[in-house]
């Protein structure tokens, strides 16, 4: 039996979060909702891990269905650190060592946040290029599952596992491999220094990314300042379609089926009503409450649809500057730490930081988080990313 | 002042797919035990990707070919969302901006002459499940057999203006569906939304439309239509009540329709295209592949039993069921004498079906079998009141016509001189028919090849055994 277990924990241990599912193991996505929801098969990631011989040690905390910053409003309570800062769960399970790295879902930036303030590593994959199957949906639109490590060269690993067509997924993609670098081609390369981004960071964040800079060329990487005037505008219209996705895609909820069925109830109504009422926080009910009214009749052409557009537009201005630029830099969130606070700032406070994520899951592309900031990269060209941070990472940069 | 109704209808037809719309689940929803044909795509579980059954966009865009539509470029899924204990996701994947067809038409025929009907568009969608409602223990249980089906819905344009217009353009749709293997049109296949206003003849001006959701029975549809009419005309013309845009339900018990919902209560269905799925893009080839494909339709098949002889009557019966088609086709094919294979289809093969309480449309025989009885009798082998018994065992007991034959002795009943050793016992057997005969009582003559026909057990090829007896006969006069 030992034997048989040292067996399949040969490549090592893997942390996956709470909104990916896992057959057999409870999958809560952070929410009471789902209490008592064992999953009847696992998500294509973890099919893929689990048969390339990584073993799952368990499910890492997010917060209900990742819609928060970091995981502080997980059902199970926020993840802190030794000083009460607040983390994210799998990214300190990444630091400490205890797992070879963690699948998460990037829907609204949080594993990207986590990685930046754990100093450890997060890519969000090109859109497409690993099966959602399995994710617990939000918004479908965006919504994509990476890979937490401590090196870049952890982080291609696992993604070679784990990317790849899977016709389980209608919107994955047809290639079977991608490529993702081999750590060199570093000298040359050309880096945007968004500064819409870095404008709206606070100084110690601005301090960070410019050192990171300063770095960079010493690498003989050239490092531009450029400016993304859309920024603003994918923020508002990233969120939009969150919303929107999200209340359509938790409208499923309902205590009938499974996971959650508050105890008071005298009719199918009052089911529903104080099951949602219980099961969900205030953060989600937000979410619905913001999506519903963007898709209800009226408001579908001046605020999802506009959305919609808005995508295009920036996704448009994203792909003209990786014509002169291999990756754009910045921040990954406005601060270097962050403190508890209460949930009615829930709404504001993450949409206010989803300016320096929300680009990538509007557009697609890839990004990562190294070094305590964040690149994103054209689609498809996720070897940039990891071939820049791995050099980074060898320059001295943790 | 006269008034004429104005009617419009939104149809949905279930595919005749292997499997659902968006997994790969077995279709045929209406099989099965409760909750045995659902999986966890289409149980609405958290997790899980829709993914599109190619098949089901091949089958929308046949009725549009069908039905004179434009096939679309570029056609998209959308999510409709609203609650319902039957749907699992609490919403329901359809088509809401680009429908797979648009701009149709089709032409209907009634005792009142004929009319085109426009047809406004076609879309793709997947069904609901379904409640059962159990009075006794007052509960309801949901059965997820039924969602995603595919279906598609056909949304006419407000053309028609009777009751007898809907009914020919719904068993018209039918039998094309049925023919193209589009649909099976099953019982509960076929639903339909009824739109109804009334206006004074020969104006424009639409008046208050009232929908009558979701009717399957061709009856039930009939007798809502005018029922809602009749409404509609005592509210307009005596003051009744005053009519409100909304929704309504019709009682078939009651024979009435009730109120469901009003405007002011009207579902906010927020539709928005749904992520999951790709837009499809549908290329001139895929048209192309699409209508080579398509199986001949009622008018070439009838244009081609007319050069094969066949009588009106026989072509109406064939083309009335894709499977009597495709069986006279292969039996023909086989190198059968298209005339004979008509009757033995509709005739032999209709008669034994009627003897047994079934119709038609129940037939089920192997081509090769039935081929094969044709052969034999054709070939004198067996005779046709030989070959029908054959026949009726392969239809109950899956027999297999030369074991049969074999088994039964039946492959010597054609032969002459077997038959006349019958004819001269039967005729030593009964003088006294023998006396009657021979002194003018022709009627005798049935009772003499009755006996003969009785000794070969119903086996006797009776053209010999009338040709013997008289041979026979007029030497003993």
């Amino acid at each position: 039996m030992g034997q048989f277990v040292t067996e399949i924990n040969a490549n090592g241990v893997i942390a996956v979060d709470d909104t990916i599912q896992v057959k057999g193991y409870e999958t809560r996505a952070g929410s009471r909702i789902l209490e008592g929801f064992k999953p009847l098969f696992s998500a294509e990631t973890v099919e893929r891990l689990e048969g390339a011989g990584y073993a799952v040690a368990g499910k890492s905390a997010v917060g209900e269905f990742g819609l928060d910053l970091l995981g502080e409003f997980a059902h199970g309570g926020p993840c802190l650190d030794a000083s009460g800062a607040l983390r994210g769960a799998a990214a300190e399970l990444v630091a400490a060592g205890q797992v070879r790295g963690a699948l998460n879902v990037d829907l609204n930036g949080a594993p990207r946040r986590a990685a930046a303030l754990s100093g450890v590593d997060f890519l969000k994959p090109t859109y497409g290029t690993v099966s959602r199957y399995g994710v617990i949906p939000c918004a479908c639109s965006g919504e994509q599952v990476g890979v937490t490590a401590k090196t870049a060269g952890a982080v291609r690993e696992l993604l070679r596992v784990i990317a790849g067509h899977d016709p389980k997924d209608g919107t994955s993609l047809p290639a079977e491999t991608y490529d993702y670098g081999n750590g060199k081609d570093v000298p040359g390369m050309r880096v945007g220094l968004v500064r819409e981004l870095t404008d709206a960071a606070s100084d110690d964040m601005k301090a960070r990314v410019t050192a990171y800079a300063e770095r960079m060329r010493g690498l003989g990487v050239t490092v531009e300042e450029v400016s993304l005037p859309l920024a603003e505008a994918a923020r508002t219209a990233w969120n939009l379609l969150l919303c929107a996705e999200t209340c359509n895609n938790v409208s499923r909820y309902d205590g009938v089926k499974f996971g959650y069925r508050s105890p008071d109830y005298r009719n199918i109504d009052e089911l529903y009503v104080n099951s949602r009422t219980e099961g969900l926080n205030f953060l989600t009910k937000a979410v619905i409450l913001y999506g519903s009214d963007a898709l209800s009749k009226g408001r579908y052409v001046t605020c999802y649809d506009k959305a919609l557009r808005v995508r295009r537009l920036v996704w448009e201005q994203v792909k003209g500057l990786f014509k002169d630029f291999d990756a754009l830099l910045c921040p990954a969130c406005s601060r270097t730490e962050y403190r508890p606070y209460a949930i009615a700032d829930a709404f504001k406070t993450v949409f206010e930081e989803s300016l320096f994520t929300a680009i990538p899951n509007l557009t697609g592309v890839p990004a990562m988080a190294s070094g305590g900031v964040q690149c994103f990269a054209d689609t498809l060209r996720e070897s940039s990313l990891l071939n820049l941070a791995e050099a980074m990472e060898g320059s001295g940069a943790k | 002042m006269r008034y004429e109704a104005v009617i419009g209808l939104e149809t949905h037809v279930e595919l005749a797919t292997n499997s659902k719309i968006f997994c790969s689940c077995g279709g045929h929803s209406t099989k099965g035990e409760p909750n045995t044909r659902v999986c966890p795509a289409c149980a609405g579980m958290p997790g899980m990707l829709p993914v599109t059954n190619r098949r089901v966009v091949e089958l929308a865009m046949r009725a549009g070919i069908l039905l004179h539509c434009d096939i679309s470029r570029y056609t998209t899924f959308d999510k409709k969302s609203y609650y319902y204990p039957d749907l699992p996701c609490a919403y329901q994947i359809t088509q809401w901006f680009h429908p797979v067809c648009r701009n149709g038409s089709v032409e209907v025929t009634t005792k009142d002459g004929t009319r085109t009907i426009g047809i406004k568009q076609i879309h793709m969608e997947e069904d609901a499940g379904k409640l059962v409602h159990d009075d006794w223990t007052e509960t309801t249980l949901v059965d997820f057999n039924r969602t995603s089906v595919p279906l598609i819905e056909i949304v006419s344009k407000p053309d028609f203006r009777t009751a007898d217009e809907v009914m020919a353009y719904l068993e018209k749709l039918k039998t094309m569906f049925r023919f193209a293997n589009i649909s099976e049109c099953e019982e509960g296949a076929m639903r339909c939304d009824v739109n109804i206003s009334i206006r004074p003849e020969g104006t424009e001006e639409l008046g208050v439309r009232t929908e009558i959701k979701n009717m399957s029975s061709l009856s039930s549809i009939r007798r809502a239509i005018q029922y809602e009419t009749a409404r509609h005309l005592d509210a307009v013309e005596r003051g009744t009540e005053t009519l409100v845009q909304e929704t309504r339900r019709w009682d078939d018990v009651k024979g009435r329709t009730f109120s469901m919902r009003n405007k002011e209560t009207a579902a906010d269905y927020r539709y928005f295209p749904d992520p999951n799925l790709m837009p499809i893009l549908i290329g001139e080839d895929w048209i192309r592949r699409v209508r080579d494909t398509m199986p001949a339709s009622i008018e070439e098949k009838t244009a081609e039993y007319q050069s094969k002889g066949l009588s009106e009557k026989e072509i109406a019966s064939l083309t009335s069921e894709r499977a009597l088609c495709d069986l006279f086709d292969a039996v023909t094919a086989a190198g059968r004498d298209p005339k004979e294979a008509a009757s033995w289809i509709l005739t032999e093969c209709g008669g034994i079906l009627r003897k047994h309480g079934q119709v038609m449309g129940e037939l089920r025989v192997a081509p090769e079998k039935l081929s094969r009885i044709m052969e034999k009798v054709s070939g004198n082998e067996i005779n046709r009141a030989a070959g029908r018994k054959v026949l009726e065992a392969v239809l109950y007991e899956d027999a297999d016509p030369d074991a049969y034959c074999k088994a039964h002795n039946l492959s010597a009943q054609g032969d002459a001189d077997a038959v006349r050793q019958v004819v001269l016992k039967v005729l030593d057997a009964t003088p006294n028919a023998v006396k009657d005969y021979l002194g003018g009582k022709k009627k005798a003559f049935q009772a003499l090849f009755g006996g003969c026909m009785k000794e070969l057990k119903g086996n006797g090829d009776p053209q010999v055994i009338r040709t013997l007896l008289e041979e026979e006969l007029s030497k003993r006069s």
